[in-house]
């Protein structure tokens, strides 16, 4: 399954709650204020870094990053743009974590 | 594959409506096909031809009425729409009001419901 | 004849604070007139959906209390409760509306809590799912 979280991490609990309901396989794509989640030496990052340990599959919207101007990232985090996105849709079934 | 876009917020505001469009403008690109894109909650303000915003910035509402003109099925819920003084006098062409069965059908016609909200 | 689809909702945002929890209500009663196989999951503060005695009488805005205690009357009766969010909000299955009764005996029909694998793996067999 694909899991998409657009919340930042450091003020809402959306990506944590979505952790908790990954099943080993599934994917994780970050996209809007959700991309924060993904930089770099944040005190947010090492859920990301755990995630990455069982589920290497984690995407970062690149478009949102660029936005943010976020150049440090989290390494294994995969940057895709739109077409990825559509991509992993395209192979998964979903849930936005709204 | 067939695809169904969600949209909860209104435009401006939030980046669902920007989100949603980058991911269909994608979709179509690589030859998807987009079985309807529904506006709910706020969403509904999406649509209306009075928005006015700067002539530097998208227009959001006209960028949808480019995607109903390409015969995409472009609908805002009505019970929604009603409640936020969004009726058919005030909407862009190629856009059409109506019910939340419209919803249902794209949900289990289409082989991915994806939701942009808040 | 086509196979009935399995179509999910989840419910993750408080009640009344924003309209999301209310119209999305909207959206299960029309879906549930269809051919779908429906099921609803509370979590986070979608669990405050269904607090028993809620009374927006004084905010003078539409409760919901009513028709959440009798989903089970519009055929919505897979209805699941996270574990968890419940518990770390300090509330127990007592808490929880009932959500209709049973046909033939009359007894109260509850929410199920479950856990987070069993919500994780329902999710996996879902054709679709919807975030209100």
């Amino acid at each position: 399954m694909l899991h998409t979280v657009n919340k930042s991490p450091f003020q809402n609990g959306t990506l944590a709650s979505c952790l908790r309901f990954m099943n080993s396989g599934d994917v994780l794509l970050l996209l809007e204020d959700g991309v924060l989640a993904a930089a770099a030496g944040t005190r947010c990052s090492a859920m990301i870094e755990q995630l990455l340990q069982s589920n290497p599959e984690v995407y970062a919207l690149t478009a949102d990053l660029d936005a943010r101007g976020l150049k440090r990232v989290i390494p294994g985090v995969k940057q895709i743009d739109y077409e990825g996105f559509v991509d992993l849709v395209a192979q998964h079934s979903m849930h936005a974590w709204l | 594959m067939k695809f169904a876009v969600l949209v909860y917020e209104g435009p401006y505001n939030h980046e669902a409506s920007d989100s949603a469009y980058n991911f269909i403008k994608a979709a179509l690109k690589k030859g998807h096909e987009i079985r309807g894109i529904f506006f709910y909650h706020d969403g509904v303000y999406n649509v209306t031809k009075l928005m006015e915003p700067p002539q530097d910035d998208r227009h959001i509402a006209n960028r949808w009425s480019e995607l109903g003109a390409l015969g995409i099925d472009i609908v805002a819920c009505i019970a929604a729409a009603k409640r936020r003084g969004i009726v058919d006098d005030v909407l862009v062409p190629n856009v059409r009001i109506s019910g939340l069965g419209q919803l249902t059908m794209m949900a289990i016609e289409a082989d991915r419901m994806v939701t942009f909200g808040d | 004849m086509a196979e009935v689809k399995k179509i999910m909702f989840t419910v993750r945002k408080a009640p009344h604070g924003s309209i999301y929890v209310y119209e999305g209500l909207e959206v299960k009663l029309i879906m549930a007139a269809y051919d779908a196989d429906i099921s609803v999951v509370f979590m986070d503060d979608g669990v405050f959906a269904l607090q028993k005695g809620q009374n927006t009488k004084a905010l003078g805005i539409k409760g919901f209390e009513a028709t959440y205690g009798a989903l089970v009357d519009y055929e919505i009766s897979k209805i699941y409760v996270d574990r968890e969010s419940l518990l770390s909000r300090g509330m127990t299955e007592a808490d929880l509306l009932v959500i209709g009764e049973d046909e033939e005996s009359e007894e109260p029909l509850h929410p199920q809590v479950v856990d987070a694998d069993f919500i994780a793996n329902l999710m996996a067999q879902q054709h679709n799912i919807l975030c209100f």
